[in-house]
């Protein structure tokens, strides 16, 4: 079961400049561990304490998974996933 | 080194006043590998605020998905500060994320909503290290 996974480029690092790599998971979590195994580290950078971290969206077919189960969005072979880094600041802390 | 063109200056200067005192946001799109900031595009900020700003989510991804159909990429990445420098803060060093980006910053703080003295600087942002850079405004871009 293969998942195309859309790379951004501040995380290319992991894949040796690839835009897009596939990895196999019927979840997002199962998906992440499989990324991880190939692209070591790269788990680090999309979760933090179990759940994915607040300026990583991750997208499935254009659906952002915060609103179909996060971590646990059901995959199936031919689905889409993005990842982008949110764009956010201010001036402010936050 | 920055190079602008003065309308997309000018449109950027505009949206920062025009939402003062929220922190306006938004990108300059161009070719990859070009450096140049053809394309602005204007993004709401999803965190409605004084002292943050963020692009809603499904925004983004429409966003980032028009680049890759048109091979572009974000050339700047724009927001401004109300009532601070122009200069980036703890939280936008960060979260900066387009290592290849100009992080451009806008200040209102002294013309608020009005024509007026704004500041208007750009930076890269890599790794957690900021490098202010010159802005050159041209007439249009070369070609």
């Amino acid at each position: 079961m293969a998942i195309e996974v859309r790379i951004p480029t501040i995380l290319r690092t992991y894949t040796d400049g690839a835009k897009a790599v596939t990895a196999e998971g019927g979840s997002l979590s199962a998906l992440i561990d499989d990324l991880d195994g190939n692209h070591p580290g790269i788990k680090d950078r999309l979760i933090e304490n179990g759940d994915l971290r607040r300026f990583v969206n991750v997208y499935v077919n254009d659906e952002d998974v915060r609103f179909i189960g996060g971590l646990g969005a059901e995959l199936s072979d031919g689905d889409q996933v993005v990842v982008l880094p949110a764009v956010a600041g201010g001036s402010g802390p936050h | 080194m920055l190079t602008i063109d003065r309308a997309t200056y000018d449109a950027i200067v505009a949206h920062a006043r025009r939402d003062h005192p929220d922190e306006a946001c938004g990108i300059v799109a161009g070719p990859e590998g070009s450096d140049r900031p053809e394309r602005l595009v204007e993004m709401v900020n999803a965190a409605g605020s004084p002292t943050f700003y963020e692009f809603d989510s499904t925004e983004l991804l429409e966003l980032y998905k028009e680049m890759w159909d048109r091979d572009e990429e974000p050339v700047v990445i724009y927001h401004s500060h109300t009532a601070t420098e122009a200069f980036p803060s703890r939280t936008d060093i960060g979260l900066a994320s387009e290592p290849g980006a100009h992080y451009v910053l806008v200040s209102t703080r002294d013309g608020g909503n009005n024509d007026g003295p704004v500041e208007f600087r750009s930076y890269r942002i890599v790794d957690g290290e900021v490098t202010e850079e010159e802005v050159t405004v041209v007439d249009e871009l070369s070609n």
